[in-house]
Parts: C-alpha cells; sequence; structure tokens
C-alpha cells in the first residue's frame, strides 16, 4: 500500500541526513551554534508535527500545547536531577506522564468545540504552569537546573520515531476516523465513529510527543522555569501548524524549519520577531486561511508534477 | 470586619473585570469572536490615560473620557482592519487572527516605547474612612462608582437608543437584521467602540488603583475578564456584570486564605468548571443544536 511504499525511503533519506550531519558535527565543520539550531530544529519539528495530530487531522482547537511541553520538561528533569536515571528512561517517562495529563485534560474538555475548547486547553496549560511554580521541589518561580545531555542523535531519533508513528496514525483507519471528526463531527458520529474516542487518542499521543519534546527541551537549555511555558510558548508552537497549512504535516515541518531559523537569526530582537510573527499569522490568515500548504503533502505536489493533467482538481 | 474589608477590595477588583468582561460578550453577542485583543485594548487605555495625565497634565475625568474615546476609535479600526474580512471565515481562523492583533499590540507597543513598567501617578489623596469597621479609601469608592455609573450608561445605551436595538436585533438574527434595513456593518462597528471604551476606562481605573502599568499587563485581566463573561453566561450584558464582581470577590478570598500564588489559578479552575458543567454561563439559556 501507500504507507509501506513511502516508509523505506524515508528511513534511508533519514539516515543519510543523520549521518552527514553527525559527520559534519563531529569533524566539527558546523559549529556549537549551528548544531545547536539543529537541535531546536527537531524538538520545534516534534512539537509542530505533535500538534498537527490535535489540530490538523483530528481538528480540535487546542492552544494550550506548551502545557504539556512544560509536563514532559519538568518529569524528565526530575527523573535525571534527582533520580539519576539515564536519559532515555527520562524521555520516555516525559512522554508517558505527559500523554497522562492529555488524559486528563482531554476527557472533560473534550466534550466542548471550537472556541470553548481554546479556552479551556489555554486555561489547563495555566493551571500546570501555576502548579510548577508552586511546587518548591522543582525550583518554583527561580526554575531547576538540568544539566546538558540532549544531543543530535537524541533529538533526530526522536524526531524520526514521532514523524513515523504520526504519519501511520494518520493513514490508518484510525486517523481516517479522527479526519472524519475534523470534517464533520455529527457525520462521522452518524456514520458510528466513536468521535470522543478519536478526539481523547488524538489528543494522548499529541500530548505524549509534546512530553518527549519537553524532555529534549529541558536538557537542552540548562535551566527551566515555569515562566518559559506561558502562553507565548503554545503560540509559538500554534504558529508552525497554522502557517504550515491545518491538516498539511510536510507544511508545519517546512514551517517549523523555517519559523525555528528565522528566530534564531533575530534571538537578539525578540520584540521584532514577535511582531513579525504576529504579523504573518495575521496576514495567513486573512489572505491565506488555509495556511501555506493548505492540507497537501509535499509528495502531493511530486505526483502533480508526474501527472499534470491530473492536477486541476488538486489546484489551489 | 476583615471580612468586609476583604470583600470590598474584591468588589473593586471585580468591577475592572466587569467592565472589560462586557466588551468580550458583547463583542461575542453579536459576531461570535472571541476577541484576544480586547485585553489589549484595556492596555492601550491605560497607558493613553497614564500620558494624558502626565504629560498633558490633565485630571482623572478629562483622562477617562479621552482614554474611552481614543480606545473607542481604536477598536473599530482592529475591527475594520483586521475582523471585518472574517465575517464568514470559520471561527478558528477568527480566532487565531485574534491572537495575532493582540501579539500585535502588545509587542507594537513594546517596540514603540519599551517593556518598562511606569507608575501611575497618584491623583487621588489617599484618604479613606470607617465603615463597619473597615478602612475604605477613597479611591475604591470612586472606581466602584464610576464603573456603576458606565453599567447603567451602558444598559440605557442598549436599551432605550437606536444603536442598542440595532446592536440587539444584529445579535439575535444578522440575516432578519439585514432584511430589516439594518446597516449591520455600523452596528458592528458601534458594538466594538463602546466595548472598546468600556475597556478604555478600565484601563484608567486599573491604573490608579494598582498604580504599576506595563505593555503586558492586558494579558492576565483580558484571560480573566473573559473567565468572567463566561461565568456569567457569554453574550449577555448582566451575566458579564455579575460575572466580573464575582470572579474578583473570589480571588480575593483566595489570596486573603493565603494562596496567592494560587490566585492566577483560581480564574481558570472557575473556567473550566463551568464550561463542563454549565458552558452557557450563570444567566445563559441552553440552546439545542440543529444539526
Amino acid at each position: 500500500m501507500k504507507k509501506s511504499k513511502q516508509f523505506w525511503p524515508f528511513i534511508i533519506v533519514a539516515v543519510l541526513v543523520y549521518a552527514v550531519v553527525q559527520i559534519l558535527i563531529s569533524t566539527e565543520i558546523i559549529n556549537q551554534f549551528y548544531s545547536n539550531t539543529l537541535i531546536l530544529i527537531a524538538i520545534n519539528i516534534i512539537l509542530a508535527v505533535s500538534l498537527h495530530l490535535v489540530i490538523g487531522i483530528t481538528g480540535q482547537f487546542s492552544i494550550g500545547h506548551a502545557g504539556f511541553l512544560a509536563v514532559g520538561a519538568y518529569l524528565s528533569a526530575i527523573v535525571t536531577m534527582k533520580l539519576h536515571l539515564p536519559f532515555v528512561v527520562a524521555i520516555i517517562v516525559g512522554g508517558i506522564v505527559a500523554a497522562l495529563a492529555g488524559l486528563i485534560v482531554g476527557i472533560p474538555s473534550l466534550r466542548l468545540k471550537g472556541d470553548y475548547l481554546a479556552i479551556a486547553t489555554l486555561g489547563f496549560a495555566e493551571i500546570i504552569r501555576i502548579v510548577f511554580l508552586n511546587i518548591d521541589a522543582v525550583g518554583g518561580a527561580a526554575g531547576m537546573q538540568v544539566s546538558h545531555l540532549t544531543t543530535w542523535t537524541y533529538a533526530f531519533v526522536c524526531l524520526v520515531i514521532t514523524l513515523v508513528v504520526i504519519v501511520n496514525f494518520t493513514n490508518s483507519r484510525h486517523g481516517l476516523a479522527a479526519i472524519s471528526v475534523r470534517e464533520n463531527e455529527i457525520a462521522s458520529d452518524a456514520m458510528g465513529i466513536n468521535t470522543t474516542y478519536y478526539k481523547v487518542i488524538a489528543f494522548a499521543i499529541g500530548s505524549f510527543f509534546a512530553g518527549v519534546a519537553g524532555a529534549l527541551f529541558s536538557h537542552n537549555f540548562y535551566i527551566i522555569q515555569p515562566s518559559q511555558f506561558g502562553f507565548l510558548k503554545s503560540f509559538d508552537i500554534l504558529i508552525f501548524v497554522v502557517l504550515g497549512g491545518l491538516g498539511s504535516l510536510s507544511g508545519a515541518v517546512l514551517s517549523a524549519i523555517l519559523l525555528t531559523v528565522v528566530s534564531t537569526y533575530l534571538q537578539g530582537y525578540p520584540e521584532t520577531r514577535m511582531i513579525i510573527y504576529s504579523l504573518v499569522l495575521i496576514l495567513v490568515m486573512l489572505y491565506r486561511p488555509k495556511g501555506l500548504m493548505g492540507t497537501m503533502e509535499i509528495t502531493d505536489y511530486f505526483k502533480l508534477w508526474r501527472t499534470p493533467k491530473g492536477g486541476g482538481q488538486h489546484g489551489k | 470586619m476583615e471580612w468586609l474589608q476583604q470583600l470590598i477590595n474584591g468588589i473593586s477588583l471585580g468591577s475592572i473585570y466587569a467592565l472589560i468582561a462586557l466588551g468580550y460578550t458583547m463583542v461575542y453577542g453579536i459576531i461570535k469572536l472571541i476577541n484576544f485583543a480586547h485585553g489589549d485594548v484595556f492596555m492601550v487605555g491605560s497607558f493613553i490615560g497614564f500620558y494624558s495625565i502626565t504629560v498633558f497634565g490633565l485630571g482623572f475625568f478629562p483622562a477617562l473620557i479621552l482614554s474611552m474615546a481614543a480606545c473607542a476609535l481604536f477598536g473599530v479600526i482592529i475591527e475594520r482592519i483586521a475582523y471585518k474580512r472574517l465575517r464568514n471565515a470559520t471561527r478558528i481562523a477568527a480566532l487565531i487572527t485574534a491572537i495575532g492583533v493582540s501579539l500585535l499590540i502588545e509587542y507594537g507597543v513594546i517596540y514603540i516605547r519599551g517593556a518598562q513598567p511606569e507608575a501611575y501617578p497618584n491623583i487621588f489623596s489617599n484618604k479613606s474612612f470607617e465603615f463597619l469597621g473597615a478602612q475604605i479609601s477613597i479611591q475604591s469608592v470612586l472606581i466602584l462608582s464610576v464603573s456603576v455609573v458606565l453599567m447603567i450608561l451602558l444598559q440605557f445605551i442598549v436599551h432605550k437608543t437606536k444603536t442598542g436595538k440595532a446592536m440587539r436585533a444584529v445579535s439575535h438574527d444578522v440575516e432578519a437584521a439585514k432584511l430589516m434595513g439594518i446597516n449591520v456593518d455600523n452596528t458592528i462597528s458601534a458594538t466594538f467602540a463602546i466595548g472598546s471604551a468600556l475597556a478604555g476606562a478600565a484601563g484608567v481605573i486599573f491604573g490608579v488603583y494598582y498604580t504599576k502599568i506595563d505593555p503586558l499587563m492586558g494579558v492576565i485581566p483580558g484571560l480573566k475578564a473573559f473567565v468572567a463573561a463566561v461565568l456569567g453566561g457569554i453574550g449577555i450584558i448582566p451575566g458579564a456584570m455579575v460575572g466580573g464582581l464575582v470572579l474578583g470577590v473570589v480571588e480575593t478570598i483566595v489570596s486573603a486564605l493565603g494562596f496567592s500564588l494560587w490566585r492566577d489559578a483560581a480564574a481558570f479552575i472557575i473556567l473550566i468548571l463551568i464550561l463542563i458543567f454549565r458552558p452557557s454561563g450563570i444567566f445563559g439559556k441552553n440552546t439545542r443544536e440543529k444539526v
């Protein structure tokens, strides 16, 4: 089938990219700054893709993704710093606890729709942040020291696993059920699809990978503070998905890469960065509400080139 | 009489929330948009009040009126530029645009004047009098009376004027209102103008009461005012007033009990409980969804 045809080429490309970058890093052709940027790109892609599953595939508008990032970041930091377990365990624990948090948040709030759901997820993310702010064991507002463990290898392996899981989920019958929830919840309910189940599952998987990204995130920055996981962080993740196109995985990946590079160069001018971000968001919504790619994937464009005749119906 | 004191503090805070919540609820009632930028209009109003007091040397009331007028204009500009094109877009597109506008205003203000906070000048004496054993400052009396006057004025506009009638008609049914010859665009703009003017007034009052203002001050009060609007039943004007007051009192009680760090969480917990158990709010009626 389609996915099995794409699977092995994807793995080969992934191994090649990994090998090339790893050789470049170990021979120090690219310096610390660039390798750090690459790790950041990988983390942001994981975040973008995990939110893409919730917003783009299942159509549930969540603007509290940073809450799950915070859960993963703090839990993994506790595992490595307090319990002195290896980093791999920390990543898995971060992901699982974030998925549990996703279930706890998702089961009540996914009964809501549209803007109410958005506000509820925002509220939950704020509550998660305030909880961490009030636990003295993780440093409260001052933050928590975390040793630097994230390497290109960890980041890239997590990224590949995330992409494979989410692509396979999307192409499976579960993914199709989730897409039908996005397209028309009432109709898919009438077709016998358990809409609540799929919404919660997508939310939990999305939260799991946000937690994994959180583990990588916290071990990349030496210190984590509750203020890093506020509404602005959720917004950062949201803009990846919106700019790339709601429903397009490759769009989310591309915009995560693009915006991470842009914001790395604008690091010294945080206001300018936010002004550009917000302008981009407004202009995209006003003039191209589907985002850059709509629901198309990069591979769809390849198909268009191969069979230009069939391209008409996909256009725009 | 500690409790009376806290109650008065809570009502003062709640009346600020109520003023902001009114703008949210009116805009939501008419175009079903959560205007995230509303909290930032509140911030802009506060800064306009600040500059008109310190730079132009105006008194409290002229500053209040200037700020309200400027915010009304600002609100209409936001609506005309950003939201008007989105009337027929999906709710999510409108919501994302509103978030974008909100961030643009915040960081635009930071870009223009920097992120440093300002201290509001002390315009009123710090005199206070005793009432049943509680210390009541002149300021809180004034804040309360200004908010009450504005809310009465709003009720008058909504129920007794032609614009208000048009607003109620448009929020009830846009298409029918259009057929009855109501200029829907102007009515929506009027709604934004009134809501933003109230937010501007709340901004000045907030500055006078809490003395410290900064470009990101609108985020948390904005979100909490939204909670207040949902609590009272979104789209219902008296609901926003009651919701604001309830939220203010609850927050003050939470901090008085010694959980001041959890104060912000209290508002969101209320929000989630309301959304789960009674999404239409205290005053709302359940509407049946049609397929």
